[in-house]
């Protein structure tokens, strides 16, 4: 285990919205590289929380975060967003998407804000990319049309390829499946996962829902990582 | 560049709401714009119809409305000159030449304006352009008629047409009926109301009223063939135009018509008392300019309001937009931008519609009203307030753009 790199390191981390008020206490957590870790944990114990912490929307107001080798907590603001925007894929529960842009154009975004995005892409150019990636998700019908007119389980596909785009390190999920009936649930891991392998990312994935947690690597259950979650 | 190409598209998938907003601003920049450009452009149009006139004489009255009727034909001579008091001026020393003008009948509307030569030969329009005759020739018999161009178009006259003048102006029962005028000249388009005359010779203007008596036609017409230039003495004129030979003398010679004694007269600069008429009219203007700058506080604040009611469905938006690796500044970046190009479109669309309006009605306002409208080109204080106005869209774009970096920031990924 010692060998394998660390992708996310959290040491006596305490972060509030309101600094008076905790929320998340966690002395120690570590996410090895190339994982795939289930993070689960009841609702309103942090986890949306802590998912901000690590990727550097949140500062912490003690301890130290260090993820894929940088210590964000001494980073300034404008560093993180860089870091986050070229290193990092994200997928929310649901609204993934940009509602004016098309299919086509809401995966490419991170490509045209991010230079290491545009250079990690397996095809030759970022349109071609994202063909490839849609296609991957059987999309390729959806290519041009506005996201407003996709179905629940369409727009989270497209929020995977938007997130896994120019193969970032880390892919951080925050319960994207918890819109979709239980057979598209694992239609939907299973596609995560194989787009995670092939850009060798870390995937961290969030839900309360446990029942998927055998699918994963590793588990961690907030509870025992924060104090504040009883 | 990604981040202009998303206010673009933003605003585009708001189209309605964007472009009630584009509408209320191009609206009052239209109105704004629009006063402006229409009170320049009749200083111009003013200002282009008489050129090299050094004085403009008439009957002891009021500056402006000698002005008004001698050159404009707006208004009516409330006193005439006599035709010695011209000569001792047209043949003053000072003077290099002079135009005499004798005006009170008119044909359908448009006045007739009895003259001389020296009308062709000397008269002058933004800045060195003279009378042209684009058919015929000028009025040299008692009975021939020049028609400015938009009478002639207007009336669709033509060369050889017998016209009958009317004593007074339009609407007067009057008609020198036994006095048939013949078309034997018709002038060029200046754009100036020298296209909204007739024009007759003084002689002409004389054989009208022959035998008239105290306003009033003889009892028996004079047949037209009988009249002769003989039997004719011009006894007066209604007004005159005057070029001195030096700049110096127009101010002698201004204050000697002023001060002669045999008949009271005024001879005004005309510049300066079109000066004058513009200091009156720029209270008119300025509360013009009032209520249109009102206007534009309220298309802005249509935008406001567009703008910041968007911002809570765009929560979401803005988290995404973060994830992906935009900063709070560019997020605030974003909504400057979506205000600024808002003000700036509907800036250009109403300074368009200003010069389509302008150029549409330019002709109508100056044949149905006399009022010479000139196209006038942008100038700074045009500039002044499209800056104001594009400046202006940009800083309240603030006020929602600061929210936006707010919830940036506090929404984290919790938003929506
Ligand atoms: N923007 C915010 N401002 C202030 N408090 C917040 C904010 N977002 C979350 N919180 C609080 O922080 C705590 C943790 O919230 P968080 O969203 O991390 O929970 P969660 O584990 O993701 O819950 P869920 O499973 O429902 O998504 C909650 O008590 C919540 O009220
Ligand atoms: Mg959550």
């Amino acid at each position: 285990m010692a060998s394998i790199p660390e992708a996310i390191r959290l040491q006596n981390v305490v972060f509030g919205y309101d600094p008076r008020r905790p929320v998340l206490r966690v002395d120690e957590m570590v996410v090895h590289a190339g994982r795939r870790v289930f993070l689960y944990g009841p609702s309103g114990c942090g986890k949306t929380t802590l998912l901000g912490i690590m990727t550097g929307i949140l500062q912490p107001q003690q301890g130290t975060v260090t993820v894929l080798g940088r210590e964000l907590t001494k980073m300034s603001m404008s560093a993180r967003d860089r870091h986050r925007g070229s290193e990092i894929g994200y997928i929310f529960q649901s609204f993934n998407l940009i509602p004016y842009l098309t299919v086509r154009q809401n995966v490419e975004l991170p490509c045209q804000v991010h230079e290491r995005r545009r250079k990690h892409i397996l095809a030759s150019t970022v349109a071609e990319e994202a063909e490839r990636l849609v296609r991957r998700l059987a999309l390729e019908k959806h290519l041009d049309r506005s996201v407003k007119e996709l179905s629940t389980g369409q727009q989270q596909r497209v929020a995977i390829a938007r997130a896994v785009i120019g193969r970032p390190s880390l892919v951080i999920a925050d319960e994207p499946t918890s819109s979709l009936d239980s057979d598209r649930q694992r239609a939907f891991l299973d596609l995560l996962f194989e787009v995670c392998d092939e850009a060798r990312a870390t995937l961290v994935f969030v839900s309360h829902d446990r029942s998927l947690m055998r699918e994963f690597d590793e588990q961690l259950a907030l509870s025992e990582i924060s104090q504040v979650c009883a | 560049m990604t981040i202009l190409r998303l206010a673009f598209q933003s605003l585009w998938s708001r189209k309605f709401t964007s472009g009630l907003t584009i509408f209320s601003i191009a609206l009052s920049v239209m109105l704004l714009v629009g006063v402006d450009r229409i009170r320049r452009g009749t200083q111009v149009g003013f200002e282009g119809t008489l050129s090299q006139t050094d004085l403009v004489v008439g009957a002891r009255g009021g500056s402006l409305p000698l002005l008004l009727y001698a050159v404009f034909h707006i208004g009516t001579a409330n006193n005439e000159i006599s035709w010695g008091s011209y000569q001792h001026f047209a043949h003053h020393p000072a003077v290099l030449w002079t135009i005499p003008l004798s005006m009170g009948d008119s044909h359908r509307g448009f006045r007739v304006v009895a003259t001389d030569d020296s009308f062709y030969e000397h008269y002058r329009y933004r800045g060195d352009h003279g009378i042209q005759l684009d058919q015929g020739t000028r009025a040299e018999g008692i009975f021939d008629a020049v028609l400015g161009s938009a009478v002639a178009q207007q009336l669709h006259y033509h060369l050889g047409q017998k016209i009958v003048l009317s004593h007074g102006l339009e609407g007067s029962f009057l008609k020198h009926t036994a006095d048939p005028y013949t078309v034997v000249g018709i002038l060029a388009r200046t754009a100036t109301p020298v296209d909204r005359a007739i024009y007759i010779t003084l002689w002409g203007d004389e054989a009208m009223h022959l035998g008239w008596q105290n306003g009033a036609p003889p009892l028996q017409a004079i047949p037209e063939s009988q009249i002769q230039k003989s039997d004719l003495q011009i006894r007066t004129i209604s007004a005159f135009l005057l070029r001195t030979r030096s700049r110096i003398g127009t101010l002698f010679l201004q204050r000697e018509i002023n001060t002669y004694k045999p008949e009271p007269l005024t001879a005004i600069i005309p510049a300066m008392t079109l000066e004058d008429l513009w200091n009156v009219l720029s209270a008119a203007d300025i509360a013009l300019s009032l209520v249109s700058g009102a206007v534009l506080v309220v298309g802005l604040l249509v935008m406001l309001t567009a703008l910041y009611t968007s911002l809570n469905e765009r929560r979401r938006e803005i988290a995404i937009l973060r994830t992906i690796g935009l900063n709070a500044r560019q997020v605030f970046t974003l909504f400057i931008l979506e205000s600024s190009l808002i003000s700036a479109v509907g800036a250009a669309c109403g300074l368009a519609a200003v010069y389509v309006i302008l150029f549409a009605i330019r002709i109508p306002v100056e044949n149905n009203y006399g009022i010479p409208l000139a196209m006038v080109g942008l100038s700074s204080r045009v500039g002044y307030y499209m800056a104001c106005v594009v400046g202006a869209g940009a800083l309240l774009g603030f006020i929602p753009a600061i929210r936006a970096y707010r919830n940036a920031l506090v929404d984290g990924l919790n938003a929506g």
